[in-house]
């Protein structure tokens, strides 16, 4: 009896699935809470039990109960057990929640790693599927490093499903795991051609993302891209790429121009609105990075602006919303368009979507001018005036703000109308912009003189009705103004009408309850007043009224001497002692208020925010030197044995008397900013600075815009009757228009009239103010003082790019081959008796625990570099672009209307050899400028034309093409120049792309190919930069070879100790004018080393070079060469033949060459940390030998970079004139140097567990410095 | 030069939010009764709380004649609104909203098709199966396919291996 009510309460329990709970949950409306924690209690019993069917039901719940809000996290070990379930029903709800729970830092996780991949690889599509959902949701840093290997393979899986799901996920392990870009990459680039429509746009889709980010390493796929565009219908897709293209223009504005024309056809095209909408964004892009002078480039805005209107006018909001969004971006490069719509943008101010009167708000930016500025902001405020939620109002605030401010107040004809709209928009209740209007004020007040009489009259009724402010302060930001109005009527407080009335508002005691720094101005401010009214009144014979001012003052002052702020407290106390001294003197009947007035003399001058930064640092004066020399070392070294015997003290006592210092500093430099801050008088101006300032070069270098006004200043009464005694903005306008009105009807009768003259300032230099473009005079005589900059301040700076971005670590160069060192870690098992030589590899793979992240830091590092270098890379890639831009322009022009099915071929071409980059490089080139091919006929016009005068070619040739050799030597020099900057910097070798940049450079056709004479002179023209590894293998008339050594890719799989291989890259460049074909590439192999020759091909036969080269052209090939010993530096006969085709013949040649294969060669660069090298070295293992260098005449670093770049070291560590340097042969020797350097002498101690291999190289080092 | 330096150029640690198209997908109740959420971005527990709380305030809050995208911090929001069930999806400022806008649109007729006549207790019922749809077409933050029959084609497998 008792077992069945036991059996039946477990069934019930086994019942209650997720649809129970779902309704249980409906049923228990009042006790919700209570209800799932007695579900939690139930769960945590399911789990205890050992049926996987129970516990996946459990966490089946969890995962509800997760998304309404519990933390599930303490399940997280139960879900990794259902995950590993082999029932595929289980699995999934393991997954789903792992999805829904885990994030990264979720510890489980790294029990999974091996659950995930036995799911990865199973057979079931299904489970592999969930798998990688799953992944995508909680992948980290280390499951992406694991399992990269793992999804790169799924990318290549039968089914498609797969493929799809494993391209998007790559992007997550990008991500989290950079390191995993460059390897992947080629098959991500392969599955963007996918018979998979599916598969094709995930690779879209990743790559689309990837390249926004780094669009710089991407240009080179455009190409494709512009192929997917043209072909595909999935709009999704085309969105995708549109997108892309939109970030890749910025880079490369011949792109642009390319895209126009296909973009234009969708945006008439299309039906669907979304892909309407992304074209007309990246045309606008497009134009905006497109220099302007495009002919067609006015009609494109004009079509965006008209589908945009439609946008606007129709009656889906979503689409207006859009409309207005896309065409405030076109507003910022063609405000003109824009503002032919003006219309219908105002319209939408009285839209009654919020989003849309926001965006049409930011419209009204570009809208303004000087005619309707008062007409839009009246709209504006009465917007203001009924806005329902405090957002929407603050946003009109701001742009209010801005729209009268922007441009140095350009569109306001009259400052009296904006002072009472700012005035007006203090009646803003609860407003957060309270600190902005005050600066408007301060800042008005300061730069237009003129306006100062009016200013301060309106302050003061602020000041007055106060109390109408501050009603509930605490949470009110609009007290801020009294900040601004308290400091108006202070500084400028001559034009005061009742000084003695504004001083008392000053200090009433609910002042008190304002902010602590709106106080501080009060006080001080009070004081300039207190100054201004003894310096009225000294002059009247009664004394008592000044006496009365100063018993005020002292009456009222100790309200704020006892006030919690410090500031506040210090400034009232110290006012109130200086008052009642002055007290005492006027009671002696002495004049003092000449004296007190002095206080507070000097004309303020506004300064421009980064006018302190401007200042260069003068010559001679170094900000880091000592002023005082610090103690010197050895001093300290002679004291340091001595105090191990006396007293710690003072050794003590030195360096923490230092640091007393530096936090002294600091702490000073805090107190001075904050103090800073909240002075209302620096950076307006200190008014002794200022002065000093000022009278040396004189008043006339400050700039003065001025401004004409007509009207005569008229200060409206303020009203103390009028509840609020605050000005309407209103009766300006009407003034305003009237006197345009008198205006417009004096210039038709022609009369000129005088225009009043104002007080000048001071006999102040006046620049000519904003024209006005509209008929518009303004009124009143207005300085508008622009901000002061020191003399010789520096152009503006540039900022900076967020360095916390998570796709830097994205920026990789991707045409750049890859290295051993970056093969994605496969997880194998070693072989047992693994070499000694791959000790170090074994120390990576071990795995202690901080050896990966090491080394990714060192990679990253690297990675930095790279892209330093990739910057400079693209700068001169931009130079020699903008040069061949100039070239081909009337190509580009009449070329344009080349289709891309031309193009496609070429593309295709270039995937078909993905290895040479170069190929690529120059393809982009090509394809972006459309220039026909330097075709045949062409080069036999050239010749023709030769060949009537033979005994001058030099001279036709000259005459043909004036302007090419000139071209080519300038940029010669120029990118020879920025190479031996670069490779100043250079550590790793294999920069290939730029070299072969550098030989895009010899692309002209010098005439005629015989005249050997010619080819000379050029050869002249181009000595090898100084530190290439691409050495002159051989040449003809006809060929030149170029060969790099210092490429070796090891196999990776294989086994280190029989297969070691080296790639040889060679560049062919064609100098003769024929075209060259069937290149074959043979080398008589020795015992020691051959060409890797395909299968099925006998031992003798040569390799066909996988390319032609028209004439003028370069190309590269690498051939693979297996080597069985690198001990021994070795040479290799070798023959190039290939067929010379002219108009008429055809001619075999051949060259012969030799390859020098040096021990250096054998070398890889790979890096090593200190504390290895130092086990390394300890070991024993190795032999050591050394060498001396002598006259050795260069700075260490160059000696070191040198031995990086040419040797294929990297630096382990460097003290002062002393480097340990450390690298791997490709069959795992150890090779360490320590690198010493004393005058021109270089030592250079060496070990390394081959002693021939060590000989040799030290050889190879030697030769190469006496070579320099 | 470069290669003598011993400065660590290491990149700080990347802040938790990557930048991803689509940030999170949710289905929410006129009551604000969360009945799906997905996030392609780790936020944690407590804010998503907070976030959905806020995210459906500022969604029930608007009329039906204002527009469906919401500008919400440094983000947007596309919703659209069905019966009694709002889909809120947040997205990144560089999407595409009227896609996206479309994409909700199929994902409901994906559903629509799958439960025949869908309703708000369908997808509380059959979560799980919801989940597989919404993996189907959005996978970390992108669109991966919107093909209809495509979408269900492993749903149909799945339960028909239930069912054997």
């Amino acid at each position: 009896m008792a077992l069945k009510i036991v059996k039946g309460s477990i069934d019930r329990m086994f019942d209650k699935n997720l649809q129970d709970l779902v309704r249980g949950i409906r049923n228990h409306k009042e006790d919700e809470a209570k209800y799932i924690s007695t579900c939690i209690d139930e769960i945590k019993q399911e789990l205890k039990q050992d049926n996987i069917a129970v516990k996946a039901n459990a966490v089946c719940k969890l995962t509800y109960l997760q998304m309404l809000g519990y933390d599930v996290s303490w399940a997280a070990f139960n879900i990794v057990e259902v995950m590993s379930s082999s029932k595929f029903t289980y699995k999934r709800i393991g997954y789903l929640a792992a999805s829904q729970c885990f994030h990264e830092n979720t510890d489980v996780i790294m029990l999974t790693t091996n659950q995930i991949r036995k799911d990865l690889s199973s057979p079931n599509q299904y489970d592999t599927g969930v798998a990688l959902t799953g992944l995508s949701c909680f992948v980290t840093p280390d499951l992406a490093r694991d399992l990269a290997n793992d999804i790169m393979t799924l990318m290549s899986h039968t089914k498609p499903y797969i493929r799809k799901k494993a391209v998007l996920i790559m992007y997550k392990v990008f991500l989290k795991y950079p390191e995993s870009l460059r390897p992947a990459f080629p098959r991500l680039k392969e599955k963007l051609e996918d018979p998979d429509p599916g598969v094709q746009s995930a690779a879209v889709n990743v790559i689309c993302e990837l390249a926004r980010r780094n669009p710089k390493n991407y240009l080179s796929l455009a190409p494709l891209f512009f192929k997917l565009m043209t072909s595909s219908t999935n709009n999704w897709v085309l969105i995708k790429i549109i997108k892309l293209f939109g970030a890749l223009t910025p880079l490369e504005p011949r792109l642009g121009k390319k895209l126009i024309e296909p973009l234009t056809n969708l945006i008439h095209s299309t039906s669907a609105m979304s892909l309407l909408y992304e074209c007309v964004n990246t045309v606008i892009a497009v134009l905006i990075s497109l220099s302007s002078g495009m002919p067609n480039h006015s009609a494109s805005i004009q079509l965006c602006v008209q589908k945009l209107r439609i946008l606007i006018e129709d009656s889906d909001q979503n689409l207006k919303y859009l409309g207005l969004l896309a065409m405030s971006k076109i507003l910022k490069t063609h405000p003109k368009s824009v503002q032919s719509h003006k219309d219908l943008i105002l319209q939408c101010l009285d839209d009654k979507d919020e989003s849309i009167r926001l965006r049409a708000l930011d419209l009204l930016y570009g809208m303004v001018s000087k005619k309707n500025l008062m007409e839009i902001v009246k709209k504006l405020m009465i917007h203001v005036d009924k806005a329902e939620g405090t957002t929407y109002r603050d946003e009109l605030l701001t742009k209010i703000i801005d729209i009268c401010s922007q441009s140095n107040y350009q569109y306001i004809t009259n400052f009296e109308w904006y002072i009472s709209i700012l005035v007006e928009l203090t009646r803003l209740e609860g407003t957060r912009h309270g600190h902005l209007i005050a600066s408007q004020m301060l800042d008005v007040a300061i730069r237009v003189k003129a306006i100062r009489v009016f200013a301060v009259a309106q302050m003061a009724t602020l000041l007055d009705n106060a109390h109408l402010l501050t009603g509930n302060m605490q949470r009110n930001g609009i007290c801020e103004v009294l900040y601004a109005a308290a400091w108006i009527c202070g500084e400028f407080s001559e034009h005061l009408e009742n000084p003695v009335q504004t001083l008392e508002a000053m200090l009433r005691p609910k002042v008190a309850t304002l902010p602590g720094h709106i106080q501080a101005v009060y006080v001080q401010n009070a004081a300039k007043l207190f100054a201004t009214i003894l310096k009225n009144q000294e002059g009247n014979t009664d004394s008592t009224a000044a006496q009365e001012t100063s018993q005020m003052m002292i009456d009222r002052l100790p309200l704020f001497v006892q006030s919690a702020n410090l500031e506040v407290q210090e400034r009232a106390s110290c006012i109130l002692q200086l008052v009642k001294y002055i007290q005492k003197l006027q009671q002696k009947d002495v004049e003092v208020a000449e004296e007190v007035s002095a206080l507070f003399a000097g004309e303020l001058n506004p300064v421009a925010p980064k006018a302190q930064k401007k200042v260069p640092v003068p010559e001679g004066l170094d900000l880091d030197a000592w002023i005082n020399e610090p103690p010197s070392e050895s001093e300290s070294e002679d004291e340091q044995p001595k105090a191990i015997f006396t007293k710690e003290e003072p050794k003590h006592s030195r360096p923490r008397h230092t640091e007393v210092d530096e936090k002294e500093l600091a702490r000073r430099r805090e107190a001075r900013k904050q103090e800073q801050a909240n002075n209302p008088f620096y950076i307006k101006a200190s008014p002794s600075s200022q002065k000093v300032y000022q009278e040396a070069p004189g008043v006339e270098h400050i700039p003065v815009v001025q401004i004409d006004l007509s009207v005569p200043l008229k200060v409206p009464a303020t009203t103390p009757s009028h509840p609020t005694g605050l000005p309407m903005s209103d009766q300006y306008v009407k003034l305003e228009e009237e006197r345009r009105q008198k205006e417009r009807a004096e210039k038709k009768k022609k009369e000129k009239k005088k225009r009043k003259e104002k007080r000048s300032g001071r006999g102040k230099k006046h620049d000519s103010g904003p024209e006005s473009e509209e008929d518009i005079t303004p009124a009143h005589v207005v300085d508008i003082v622009t901000e002061e900059m020191p003399e010789n301040a520096l152009p503006s700076d540039d900022d900076d790019k967020d360095p916390n971005d998570p796709h830097k670590a994205l920026d990789i160069d991707l045409d750049k081959p890859l290295a051993d060192s970056e093969k994605l870690p496969v997880r194998s098992h070693r072989a047992a008796g693994a070499p000694k030589s791959s000790a170090e590899d074994g120390e990576a793979e071990n795995a202690t625990p901080q050896e990966p992240k090491k080394k990714s830091s060192k990679e990253k590092r690297d990675k930095k570099k790279d892209k330093e270098r990739d910057r400079k890379r693209s700068k001169e890639e931009k130079k020699k672009k903008k040069h061949k831009h100039e070239e081909k322009e009337e190509d580009l022009l009449g070329g344009q209307a080349e289709e891309p099915v031309v193009q496609s071929e070429e593309t295709k071409e270039v995937e078909a050899q993905p290895t040479s980059t170069s190929a690529e490089v120059s393809d982009l080139d090509f394809w972006l400028s459309n220039a026909p091919v330097p075709s045949n006929t062409q080069e036999a016009a050239t010749v023709a034309e030769a060949a009537p005068a033979p005994e001058a070619p030099a001279g036709t040739a000259a005459d043909s093409e004036p302007e090419e050799p000139k071209d080519t030597e300038t940029e010669e020099s120029k990118s020879s120049k920025h190479k031996k900057k670069k490779q100043k910097k250079e550590k790793e070798e294999k920069e290939k792309k730029k070299k072969k940049k550098h030989h895009h450079h010899h692309h002209h056709s010098d005439g005629g190919g015989e005249e050997s004479v010619q080819n000379g002179t050029v050869e002249e023209e181009e000595p090898l930069p100084p530190m290439s590894n691409y050495c002159l293998l051989a040449e003809n008339s006809y060929i030149k070879m170029m060969m790099e050594d210092a490429d070796q890719v090891c196999d990776i799989q294989g086994n280190l100790q029989d297969g070691s291989q080296v790639v040889v890259s060679v560049i062919f460049e064609n100098k003769s004018d024929s075209f060259l074909k069937s290149m074959e590439f043979n080398v008589l192999d020795s015992l020691n080393s051959k060409l890797q020759r395909p299968e099925g091909s006998g031992p003798h036969d040569g390799l066909t070079v996988p390319f032609q080269l028209p004439p003028g052209v370069s190309n590269e090939a690498r051939f693979v060469f297996t080597v069985q010993s690198i001990v021994m530096p070795q040479k290799l006969k070798g023959t190039l033949t290939f067929i010379v085709k002219n108009e008429d013949s055809s001619t075999h040649e051949k060259l012969d060459f030799k390859l020098h294969f040096t021990c250096t060669s054998y070398l890889i660069t790979t890096p090593c940390y200190s504390d290895a090298f130092a086990k390394l070295l300890e070991s024993g293992d190795l032999k050591s030998s050394s060498v001396r260098l002598e006259g050795v005449n260069m700075p260490f670093h160059h000696l070191l970079a040198r031995i990086c770049f040419h040797h294929h070291f990297s630096v382990v560590e460097r003290i002062d004139s002393c480097a340990s340097m450390y690298s791997r042969s490709i069959q795992g020797h150890h090779v360490c140097l320590l690198v010493k350097t004393s005058g021109q002498t270089v030592s250079i101690d060496a070990k390394c567990d081959e002693p021939t291999l060590l000989g040799n190289v030290l050889d190879e080092i030697k030769q190469t410095f006496s070579q320099c | 030069m470069v290669c003598t330096d011993n400065i660590d150029f290491t990149i700080p640690l990347q802040p938790a939010t990557d930048r991803i198209m689509i940030k999170f997908v949710l289905m929410v109740n006129r009551q604000g009764q969360t009945r799906l959420s997905r996030y392609y971005h780790s936020v944690e527990l407590s804010r998503r709380a907070a976030l959905e709380a806020d995210v459906v305030r500022y969604c029930l809050s608007r009329k039906k004649d204002q527009c469906s995208f919401v500008e919400y911090k440094d983000f947007k929001l596309v919703y659209r609104q069905y019966a009694a069930l709002y889909i809120v999806v947040g997205i990144t400022d560089s999407e595409n909203e009227l896609s996206i806008y479309e994409l909700v649109h199929n994902f409901v007729e994906v559903l629509d098709k799958y439960f025949s006549r869908v309703s708000e207790l369908d997808i509380m019922f059959n979560l799980d199966r919801v989940h597989i749809i919404l993996d189907e077409m959005i996978q970390n933050g992108h669109i991966v396919e919107t093909n209809k029959s495509r979408i269900l084609a492993p749903l149909t497998t799945i339960d028909k291996m239930v069912d054997s």
